[in-house]
């Protein structure tokens, strides 16, 4: 029985090893009626068996194709991506991101408003790497320390940049932000050097301030899941914006959830006819952090995070 | 260790590597003298017993622990995070056990090959992991933790009963091919900056998927799957993955394994019937054994499967040196 054990295609039959002893050679299987231990003279390799090796051998390679095909079909998302991913806050620039991220999740997982996603096969390389979709869900900063740098393993997300890694101009903040939700406190300020994007009024004729109108309501309606964190209600538990219906004379939500100091605010300006309006205006503290983007109750939005955007004066 | 013994470590480990494994080529006297003897022993007697053992009901001890322990770990991950009560952060391929930093020993390499800068919470994680599966077994991350090891078993049932059927046959290709590519995937992470094989490793495909919900990246496991069913036998554990090959390393060193004692053996080879990896069993083959007792190379995952089938008890779990001490 366990003659017939041997594996057929395991055991190179051409090189028996020479054995020590008799016993060996019989008790190898081979041949248990030739106790001699003169060494086989080499039979040559059958027809099948040579068929078989070169089967095995298309095999292998056909297996090998298809891994790595699979495996550098992942550059295809990057070459053809037409949108760039928001990614959470201290991510480092998007090569280094996706060389350095681990896809572990840890940053997901500390989110106190779930604001970050992993993302999918579509992606490529980047599969499986964070990111954020402001409109649906934005950082508002609830946890005040960006907890998912804090929990990140490997450095992908950083509070600052290690030496060897340049910093494009006008990604780095002059300043630390200022969170507004801890204005009082003895370090207002966030633990953030680099913004990961900025925000951009892309549809000013839609514009509620612009057009000098109110609102009334429930910004993005009653089914909307995203959550924000209002001071007036709780510091420590971030709520549905549904569940925080607003009534103003004129739109000036972007520029009142805003969670940076400074970042936006709603200025006077001249319309092309001559006219003045009222309009928000981003600053340079803008981190991109895309509160804006979510709480603009225009719908397509009027104000986007343009994701790994520079500041430019 | 009798120099026999320390000839075949090294053997096995040139097997680990794809090398197909070889008569050996001396033998201990004491093993020489079972040998004879199994020879002398009365055929029809030998043959009655196999019969016998034949009817012996199935017994899945080790299987079944294992596959508890595989879904507790893979769940705890997932409920940790569910229930949000923050003792295992993560998923395989990094997380943090109640604070401490663990990170998956491939994972890890892909990273420092493509970022080329390695921050201290990198190193400590990867360290702690390599510790626990040096004392735990190397593979055995394979057969006890990976999820993807647990679907491709199920697909290796389905397989089997289809090759019975005749509908397929097991295909089989070159083992050399983990090793390339394990040296393919950690050049193209040097090389493009990227970790390619995390993009596609099946093992941290589950795990996010058990943790963060489903994604399309599951179809590239279904296709391997697939592959595996009707094409090749647990080809993508046998001949793909790196995370085995790394691991194995560090099995090399690990003081867990199974032992072979080749006075009871029958050589009915079952064992290598159920093995994922039948080149570490070579040595149970009648005459093989260089020794009285012959533990096991690094590529075993330790899964059990062999000390369950085994109807004499031949094959055993061992930890080094604990026996000695006890």
């Amino acid at each position: 029985m366990s003659e017939k054990e041997m594996p057929d295609d395991g055991v190179n039959p051409a090189v028996p090893p020479a054995p020590t002893s008799p016993d060996a050679a019989a008790a190898s299987g081979v041949d248990i009626t030739n106790g001699s231990s003169a060494p086989a003279a080499r039979p040559p390799p059958s027809r099948e068996r040579l068929q078989q090796a070169r089967r095995r051998v298309l095999r292998t390679i056909l297996l090998t194709g298809g891994v790595m095909g699979a495996a550098l079909s992942g550059y295809l998302p990057l070459v053809y991506a037409q949108k760039k991913r928001l990614r959470p806050p201290g991510a480092l620039d998007e090569k280094d991101f996706l060389s350095s991220c681990i896809k572990c999740g840890q940053c997901v997982q500390v989110c106190p408003v779930q604001a970050i996603k992993l993302a999918d096969l579509v992606d490529g390389f980047g599969v499986g790497t964070p990111y954020i979709d402001a409109r649906e869900q934005a950082c508002d900063f609830s946890c005040d320390a960006v907890q998912c740098i804090l929990a990140c393993p490997t450095g992908s997300l950083v509070y600052k940049k290690p030496a060897f890694l340049g910093v494009r101009k006008g990604a780095k903040l002059a300043a630390a932000p200022i969170l507004k939700a801890k204005e009082k406190d003895a370090e207002p300020t966030l633990n953030l050097s680099e913004r990961i994007g900025v925000a951009r009024l892309t549809r000013p004729e839609a514009c509620l301030a612009i057009q000098g109108k109110g609102f009334k309501g429930q910004v993005r309606g009653a089914a909307f899941k995203g959550r924000l964190r209002y001071m007036d209600v709780n510091r420590w538990k971030p709520i549905r914006v549904a569940e925080h219906p607003y009534d103003i004379a004129e739109c000036d939500l972007c520029v009142r959830e805003c969670p940076v100091k400074g970042a936006i605010s709603i200025e006077t300006v001249f319309a092309p006819d001559g006219s003045k309006r009222k309009s928000p205006v981003v600053h340079e503290p803008c981190v991109g952090c895309g509160v804006c983007e979510m709480i603009c109750p225009v719908e397509p939005t009027c104000i986007v995070v343009e994701a790994r955007e520079v500041w430019n004066t | 260790m009798s120099v026999y013994l320390k000839n075949r470590f090294r053997d096995q480990i040139a097997v680990m590597f794809g090398r197909e494994p070889r008569k050996p080529v001396a033998i201990s006297e004491p093993a020489q003298k079972i040998h004879v003897l199994k020879r002398a022993t009365n055929k029809e007697r030998l043959q009655a017993a196999i019969v016998a053992h034949q009817d012996r009901k199935s017994v899945h001890t080790w299987r079944n622990r294992r596959w508890t322990v595989l879904l507790v770990v893979n769940l705890f991950f997932t409920l940790s995070f569910w229930l949000d009560i923050q003792i295992l952060e993560g998923a395989l391929t990094a997380s943090r056990f109640i604070g401490f930093h663990l990170i998956d020993l491939n994972s890890a390499l892909q990273v420092m090959l493509a970022h080329k800068h390695i921050i201290v919470n990198l190193v400590i994680g990867t360290g702690t992991v390599l510790v626990l599966w040096l004392i735990l077994g190397g593979r055995s991350f394979c057969s006890w933790v990976c999820p993807y090891h647990l679907l491709a078993e199920w697909a290796e049932n389905i397989h089997l009963w289809l090759v019975k059927k005749k509908l397929v046959t097991d295909q089989a290709i070159d083992r050399r091919l983990r090793t390339l590519s394990w040296i393919v995937f950690a050049l193209l992470a040097l090389a493009t900056g990227y970790t390619v094989f995390e993009a596609i490793s099946p093992t941290g495909i589950l795990s996010r998927a058990l943790i963060y919900g489903p994604g399309l990246a599951l179809l590239w496991v279904l296709a391997l799957l697939v592959f595996e069913v009707f094409f090749s036998r647990r080809a993508w554990c046998r001949y793909a993955c790196p995370i085995g090959l790394t691991y194995g390393v560090v099995g090399i060193f690990s003081p867990v394994r199974i032992k072979y004692t080749l006075d009871n053996c029958f050589h009915e080879g079952d064992c290598r019937k159920v093995c994922l990896v039948p080149h570490v069993l070579d040595t149970v083959i009648k005459g093989r054994a260089v020794d009285t007792e012959v533990p096991i190379g690094p590529d075993c995952t330790r899964c059990g499967l062999c000390v369950d089938t085994c109807p004499t008890g031949s094959l055993k779990f061992e930890v080094k040196g604990l026996s000695k001490l006890l």
